[in-house]
């Protein structure tokens, strides 16, 4: 494929940060921002922590008609477009309206906003439901809005996988650029925060029960004991190369070198038996970005926090990397799981660490990584030879997918 | 570049619980549209909708299924189960690696949620909800790729899985993005298609909330009128088709009957407002005429029109601009149809409805009819082929889309003598 898809601009909006700069630097840090959920009182639920997205406001990214119109959700998608916009210095008012695409990824939609909604419907009366019900909570409301405000009108989509749907939506992007378009926006955020989707998450076992933020989420730990929901994620501008590069965009941070999906196609609600769909779509991703597992030089992992899972997912990097110990980290273990938002999150924590030469921690866990033998990053690690990523992302249900991303600074334009 | 086809067609659809009776029915043009029965409609002012007589359990799901699955996700695994039959797909002989799914769905899990909703929240008397009287497995219901999962596990499909949300073009959307999957050869078979079932307080209030939605109460059978100056809005539906998209060389090499080619399909949004249209229907156009081209075909080659059609001004008037700009003199030769006239419109199913139309009229060259447009409207002034099925040879039909979020889409199917 002569069409090469880059990142060329990052916008995060993140319990570790807005803006890749705040980001990044409570990302070296190791800052934890898993905590007890402030929004309303959980007292009576039996999840009481989360990642909020601190200091968050949203009328700096919303004009003051739209907030009403919209989610939490679709703010934050929103508010992460503009800053990757400005980061890829990208204006669509400049550009080709059609050359120009949105993807986002939803597990939920816009769950405070429907929920209100639906309350006034049964507390009241069907007359008192909002005219916005009809776009403000649906899957493709974030995407609607960030195509209509930004004017990009090529071929948009949104897709839901889960807590796999931010690589499928670069995925996405990638396919949209192979076939003619100049640049997606793609991603994804979350917001799953509020009373009634917090109820619906809490019917899955594996939804963490702790109320020690510092224990409640630890991928690989022999004594792991679920996850934690947390809110917000990431949208990139993926760019085809040559046009990148002859419009002198600010920074090429990777090229999506590959992507891969499978699905375990199980059991709907019991963890696969085993690790072979997961270590195949890490191979396909690895094959496909035409390069050999011994070329990956960090696996940003799922890290799902269950005990099973945490064994397949060791078992399937064992499996693909052979004898050799490739460093390991899980970063969402400072921000808890993002659903849509968390691959999305984790393709720009990998973005920035080809660029900085540098490697994402994972926090609250020990190196030994619960005897699954891996080189688990429990502190920011110097790598000033990174030059490919993996990122892996499982969906409750059995999706699997990957993604390689490479740096730029290791290969002609 | 790798080419698809369909294999298999399956459909559930108001007043057509199989292919076969949703064919008749779309032929007969004898629309499926009544009072609401699975709730009092009283306070609604759309009190109608285009039901599906469905029972899950005639389809062979078991209780467990039943109880675990919300309506859309029966109704996707009953469309399936048909569509793979239907293609004569062994799944024991097929490498599982490269069957994927992609399922459409632009609301989801509605009707559980909102369900569950009533009894969490005491009937909405409490803001913080109960966890502790809601039902196991809700979270599946909260994320609606639970569908695509349900079907991967039924069909051992360990290819690619997701399941695509952009509103009401989530059916051709999904069938589009299968299409992608095997061009770019990441799966040999994509079982792909929609599903929803938003029937249900909150989605009949939030239509109402925008009159969106005929109120014609008095009259069901005549209240979905796309074209017609009568109109006065769209009726709700429910359904799901879904059909089995295959790699062309895969089911020439298995002998399978192929209904016809997927040989153009393209996606645009208009950018201009969640739920209006620019009377021009530049965007729509622009889709239209990407699809054509993708499918190498002039305007005079299209042999039928599979339209949105939903039935509200707005839309009837931006389609036929969109028409007469993307086809020129050939929007008015061709003849054009709106199957929600019978069967409403179900949201993201309705596009993969309609697609599984545009196969079979492909292959069985008879063009359903637009029931109750009596009184043409003076601005969609193409040829909507009024109340009567017409027998024709089409070669190639072309589907058009067009939903909430400004999302713009079109696939054109091509008959299979056409395909080598």
């Amino acid at each position: 494929m002569s069409r090469r898809a880059a990142i060329t601009g990052i916008g995060v909006v993140a319990p570790t940060g807005i803006g890749i700069a705040e980001h990044w630097e409570n990302t070296l840090a190791g800052t934890c921002r898993i905590g007890p959920i402030t929004t309303f009182d959980t007292s009576g639920l039996p999840v009481s922590l989360g990642g909020e997205v601190p200091g968050f406001d949203e009328s700096e990214f919303v004009p003051s008609k739209l907030l009403v119109q919209t989610d939490r959700w679709t703010w934050m998608a929103l508010a992460a477009t503009r800053l990757a916009l400005d980061d890829a210095a990208l204006d669509p008012d400049r550009e080709y309206p059609f050359g120009l695409s949105v993807v986002t990824a939803s597990a939920s939609g816009g769950n405070a906003f429907g929920q209100r909604e639906i309350q006034a419907l049964w507390r009241d009366s069907p007359r008192a439901v909002s005219a916005y019900q009809s776009i403000g909570w649906f899957y493709a409301a974030s995407s609607g809005q960030i195509s209509i405000r930004h004017q990009l009108k090529g071929a948009c989509s949104v897709l839901v996988a889960d807590s796999a749907g931010g690589i499928e939506a670069v995925a996405q992007a990638k396919r949209l650029i192979r076939r003619g378009t100049g640049a997606v926006v793609a991603g994804g955020t979350e917001a799953p925060l509020s009373p009634y989707a917090l109820v619906c998450q809490s019917s899955q076992d594996t939804l963490s029960r702790s109320t020690d933020p510092a224990t409640a989420y630890r991928p690989f730990a022999p004594d792991a004991g679920g996850y934690v929901p947390g809110e917000g994620g990431a949208i990139v501008v993926v760019e085809e190369w040559a046009r990148a590069h002859s419009r002198g965009v600010p920074q090429v941070y990777a090229e999506i070198a590959g992507t891969a999906s499978t699905h375990d196609a199980h059991h709907p609600t019991e963890p696969p038996a085993d690790h072979r769909q997961l270590a195949r779509a890490m191979r396909e991703a690895v094959d496909r970005a035409g390069c050999s597992p011994g070329d990956v030089d960090v696996v940003f992992a799922d890290g799902s926090g269950d005990v099973t899972l945490d064994r397949h997912e060791a078992a399937a990097i064992r499996e693909v990397f052979g004898g050799r110990r490739v460093p390991v980290t899980v970063p969402k273990t400072m921000t808890g799981r993002l659903y849509s938002g968390g691959a999305a999150l984790d393709l720009a924590w990998a973005a920035l660490a080809l660029t900085h030469g540098v490697i994402p921690p994972s926090v609250n866990l020990d190196a030994a990584g619960g005897g699954h033998g891996l080189d688990l990053v429990t502190e920011a690690r110097e790598a000033p030879h990174l030059r490919t990523a993996l990122v892996v992302a499982r969906g409750t249900g059995g999706f699997n997918s990957a993604a390689v991303l490479r740096s730029p600074r290791h290969q002609a334009a | 570049m790798r080419r698809s086809v369909v294999t298999g067609v399956g459909v559930v659809a108001p007043g057509g619980g199989s292919r076969e009776e949703f064919w008749a029915r779309i032929v007969d043009g004898k629309p499926a549209i009544r009072r609401v029965s699975t709730f009092d409609p009283t306070a609604y002012r759309s009190q109608i909708a285009a039901e599906c007589d469905f029972d899950p359990a005639r389809y062979g799901l078991t209780p467990q299924e039943i109880r675990r699955m919300d309506r859309f996700v029966q109704m996707a695994i009953a469309s399936a189960d048909e569509a793979v039959a239907d293609s004569g797909l062994e799944l024991g002989r097929v490498d599982t690696d490269r069957l994927g799914v992609c399922l459409g769905s632009a609301v989801g899990a509605t009707i559980t949620l909102e369900d569950e909703y009533v009894v969490a929240s005491n009937h909405g008397r409490d803001w913080v909800t109960d966890h502790r009287h809601t039902m196991p497995f809700l979270y599946q219901s909260l994320v609606p790729s639970s569908a695509a999962t349900e079907l991967a596990v039924r069909y051992g499909a360990h290819g690619p899985a997701a399941l695509v949300s952009t509103g009401c073009t989530s059916g051709i959307d999904s069938i589009g993005h299968a299409h992608s999957l095997i061009q770019d050869g990441e799966a040999d078979i994509v079982i792909a298609g929609a599903s929803d079932a938003p029937i249900s307080p909150i989605t009949v209030a939030c239509f109402d909330a925008i009159r969106a939605t005929s109120p014609r109460n008095d009259e069901p059978d005549q209240a979905s009128r796309p074209f017609d100056a009568g109109r006065q809005g769209f009726v709700l539906g429910e359904g799901s088709a879904i059909l089995v998209i295959e790699e062309l060389e895969h089911a020439l090499a298995r002998g399978a009957r192929v209904y016809c080619e997927v040989a153009g399909y393209a996606a645009r949004a208009n950018g201009f407002h969640m739920t209006g249209l620019r009377p021009d229907g530049f965007e729509l156009g622009e889709a239209i005429m990407e699809a054509m081209d993708r499918a190498r075909l002039n305007p005079d080659d299209l042999g039928y029109i599979s339209a949105h059609g939903s039935g509200t001004k707005q839309n009837d008037r931006h389609e036929t601009a969109a028409y007469k700009r993307a086809l020129g003199e050939a929007a008015r030769q061709v003849p054009i149809s709106s199957i929600k006239s019978v069967i409403g419109h179900s949201l993201g199913a309705i596009g993969s409805i309609e697609m599984a139309a545009c196969a079979l009229v492909v292959s069985r060259g008879v063009i359903p009819p637009t029931a109750n447009l009596t009184t043409p409207d003076p601005d969609c002034d193409l040829d909507y082929t009024p109340l009567v099925a017409r027998e024709a040879e089409v070669d190639h039909a072309l589907s058009a889309g067009s939903g909430f979020g400004g999302f713009q889409s079109a696939m054109v199917f091509s008959k299979p003598s056409e395909v080598s």
